[in-house]
């Protein structure tokens, strides 16, 4: 058997334990999906109003403020998940199984691409609930179905290297606390970006940093799919950004794992 | 006509390995012959995991040479992998899964295809006692029930040599017993184990070949008979009511004494025969023991003989 086809097998392999963990206990799949949507509702209910006049003039309001944080609220949901990642990651390498499988004549990588895909899996399922609650909410895309199905390619792209990188933050954590905290930052830069307020809006410092990071090219290309709203150099940035991010994250988090366990 | 001796399974020379400054292991020699028990004997942080680390390429040495069944550990990791097995401390197994899924993961893992696999697990669940559990999550088993998955996972790939870690640390007596009687059947099939335990009794009952590690180095290596040669036997201790009475007994028998707990303890291996002597004497000389305590020699007189301390002050200075 040459060493690719062993890895795909072998990674195969633990993504089926993956999926076994993700149908065994549905809640976390849930509670990824319940956080955006409380979120949500919150901007939507609370700060909706105020926000879609203030955005869109006096005939603005609640639905126009609801189109317009969509992705960003899918983005949330992809760095939700992420973070439960890096848990489980944190989690698995405490427990003596991984030690197995280190010493077994296995696909070193197999159990984190198993990770990996199994996230992909969590995070698309998450993001189907997200995002139905939104349309029921009153979300109205403009997209076809070309559109959409860019639109989820390309939140399947931010998904792998946002994982990967929470993949290698698991690991480099040396307990699940840490591993909970680690990710935090992901939470948060879809805060910071054109996920909410236009950046416009912002002060000078804060809008130069919302302007460059790498999740404002991705809503911006996600709202331009979904909205119809002008996408220029910004689907090109967010997929180098992508590849940059997973390219890193990857190499990282292989050289982490193949460290010794200094336990 | 005698058979040319088998290969031995392991041979490593000159293993060391330390955390930082730390040093783990100090130049550790091992030879284990192909089909035997071999036990690493010796209190929390002695080495004896961290050995296993390094035996089965979780870990590497710092410098060392081993052979294991005939490949090189450093040169060739993945064949080492192939042909062992590795049953760990804290029980190797995915709390998430069934019991029956734990053993098919590895099924797949082993590349055994769908039906040797399924075959397989049954037949190892039937063997460990699991069948009845066999569809519950291992995180609802009791710890002699992960001990035993455990155990089942890491044969579902025929190893032919078996490092078991503390495989009875924390178990019930009757979980251990049935562990041991695991540990000779597979012996009994032809594998190698190497087995760490932190009871001298369990090294006593399963181990061919016995080496006691301490603050990283091996200490003493043999035979659990040759070993307990080398221990002194235990005492018998004996209590008295006042002093005269203490005084009058340690005349007659000799031993060391304790003005303050009012006790004697005298040399023994606790028989019957040597009770009733040293009754026998005091009694001669009309003096009355309050009570009287044998003890029978443990890992502590191991060590106390081997090293000049106790496995117990061991433990303190490493949490100091």
């Amino acid at each position: 058997m040459t060493t690719l086809t062993r890895a795909t097998s072998d990674s195969a392999t633990m993504l089926g334990r993956q999926l076994r963990h993700l149908l065994r206990y549905p809640s976390l799949t849930l509670m990824f999906a319940g956080m955006p949507i409380v979120l949500l509702l919150l901007f939507v209910y609370v700060f909706g109003g105020a926000m879609g006049s203030g955005l869109a003039g006096a005939d603005g309001g609640r639905a126009e403020y609801l189109d317009y944080i969509a992705p960003g609220i899918m983005l949330i949901t992809v760095a939700m998940v992420a973070q439960g990642t890096a848990i489980s990651v944190a989690t698995d390498m405490t427990e003596g199984i991984i030690a197995r499988f280190r010493t077994m004549d296995i696909a070193r990588v197999s159990v984190l691409t198993g990770h990996v895909v199994g996230t992909l899996i969590q995070t698309l399922i998450s993001l189907a609930i997200v995002t139905g609650v939104a349309l029921l909410l009153g979300f109205r895309p403009s997209a076809g179905p070309g559109e959409w199905i860019a639109a989820v390619g390309l939140l399947s792209v931010v998904t792998f290297a946002t994982t990967w990188l929470s993949v290698a933050l698991g690991m480099l954590s040396d307990s699940v606390e840490t591993a909970s905290n680690l990710p935090m930052p992901l939470m948060f830069l879809p805060f910071f970006s054109s996920g909410f307020v236009p950046t416009e809006t912002m002060p000078t410092g804060l809008r130069w940093f919302a302007e460059h990071q790498p999740f404002t090219p991705v809503i911006e290309t996600l709202r331009g799919l979904l909205m119809g709203t002008e996408i220029g150099d910004s689907a090109v940035l967010a997929l180098a950004w992508c590849a940059g991010i997973t390219l890193a994250a990857y190499i990282w988090a292989k050289k982490l794992y193949n460290r010794d366990p200094t336990r | 006509m005698t058979q040319p001796p088998a290969p031995p399974a392991i041979t490593a020379t000159g293993l060391r390995k330390s955390f930082g400054d730390h040093v783990v292991l100090d130049d550790i020699d091992l030879e284990v012959p192909s089909g035997t028990i071999f036990s690493l004997l010796g209190p929390n942080g002695a080495g004896k995991t961290t050995i296993v680390k390094i035996l089965s390429t979780l870990i590497g040495a710092d410098s060392g040479h081993v052979r294991i069944l005939g490949h090189d550990l450093d040169a060739d990791p993945d064949a080492v992998r192939a042909a062992i097995g590795v049953t760990g401390q804290y029980a190797a197994v995915d709390g998430l899964l069934t019991g029956e899924e734990n053993l098919m993961l590895m099924g797949n893992l082993h590349r055994l295809g769908r039906r040797r696999a399924r075959r397989r697990t049954a037949e190892l669940l039937e063997r460990f006692d699991l069948g009845d559990a066999a569809r519950k999550p291992a995180s609802t088993y009791s710890g002699g029930m992960r001990r035993r998955l455990d155990l089942a996972m890491t044969l579902v790939g025929d190893p032919r040599l078996i490092f078991l870690d503390e495989p009875t640390t924390g178990l019930d007596p009757r979980s251990r017993r049935d562990m041991w009687d695991l540990v000779r059947d597979l012996v009994a099939g032809g594998v190698t184990v190497v087995l760490t335990t932190q009871y001298l009794e369990e090294a006593d009952q399963l181990a061919d070949r016995i080496a006691v590690l301490d603050h990283g180095s091996i200490v003493a290596q043999g035979t659990a008979n040759e070993l307990k040669r080398r221990i002194p036997g235990g005492h018998i201790r004996l209590r008295f009511a006042g002093t005269d009475a203490l005084e009058a007994a340690a005349r007659v028998l000799g031993g060391s004494r304790d003005d303050d707990a009012l006790t004697l303890q005298v040399p023994g291996d606790g028989g019957i025969d040597a009770v009733r002597t040293i009754l026998d004497r005091l009694d001669n000389e009309a003096v009355k023991a309050e009570e009287l305590s044998v003890h029978t020699p443990d890992l502590d007189d191991v060590f106390l003989h081997l090293t000049g301390h106790s496995s117990t002050d061991n433990d303190e200075r490493k949490a100091a």
